[in-house]
């Protein structure tokens, strides 16, 4: 299974999309740099996010949150934070890694 | 290891598929050339490749390119080597080593384009069928 990581924000270029557009069905999204604004809830990519969380697993990299001062807003529920050590269990655990960059 | 050793690396018989994803417009950044460099070194190592094209990454085998007046190199007939070497694969029954040239279809279409307009022969794909095949490879690379 493929860990897709996005690392810009959806209001800037079009990454997400094509990342949503493409992941298959069990696959993990693991939002990191800018790309954690699309975390944020009452978004359109938010919006988007949430209508796969059914079939995709969605992450967000917290110190990249925590950065951009985005820990006191309202994240998209099922939106699983995770520190640098998480990340690196996140690459292990899947076979490859596609970066939408 | 003693530190004159040279460092050796054995990728006898290791084959993977690699697909490599462009995703940006020629000329804009360097993103399409190196990508492109990536593509003619796994046909060194003879490992097979689904080369493919989706977002504004369209643009980069668009016919009738012409840089004379940026002052820099057009490389898209270079694409015309990466078709060569994908018809070297499928006729010699030596090589293993199968090559695809992919175009999303969503992509292409929203911006205009038809397979006509490209440089090279491809496969247009529907982002169902594509989204199947990368799940499908062992590395993938995008620009």
């Amino acid at each position: 299974m493929m860990l897709h990581t996005v690392n810009k924000s959806p209001f800037e270029r079009n990454a997400l999309e094509s990342c949503l557009r493409l992941a298959a069905s069990g696959a993990s999204v693991l939002l990191i740099e800018d790309g954690v604004i699309a975390a944020l809830a009452g978004t359109p990519a938010g919006d988007r996010i949430a209508e796969r969380a059914g079939d995709l697993k969605f992450y967000a990299l917290g110190p990249d949150i925590d950065a951009r001062g985005l820990g006191d807003r309202p994240l998209i529920d099922g939106v699983e934070i995770v520190d640098y050590g998480g990340f690196v269990d996140l690459v292990v655990a899947h076979d490859a890694v596609n970066t939408w960059l | 290891m003693a530190e004159d050793q040279p460092v050796e690396f054995d990728t006898q018989g290791v084959k993977k598929r690699f697909m490599f994803v462009n995703r940006r417009a020629p000329y804009g950044s360097i993103y399409a050339l190196e990508i492109l460099e990536m593509v003619l070194i796994s046909a060194a190592f003879e490992q097979h490749a689904a080369i493919v094209f989706i977002d504004d990454g369209v643009f980069q085998i668009k016919k009738g390119q012409d840089t004379k007046s940026l002052g820099i190199k057009n490389f898209s007939p270079t694409y015309g080597v990466v078709e060569m070497e994908k018809q070297d694969a499928e006729e010699d029954d030596d090589m293993d080593m199968v090559w695809r040239i992919i175009v999303e279809k969503e992509s292409m279409e929203a911006r205009g384009l038809s397979a006509d307009d490209l440089i090279v022969g491809v496969e247009v794909l529907g982002a169902d069928a594509l989204s199947a095949l990368m799940d499908a490879q062992d590395v993938v690379l995008s620009g």
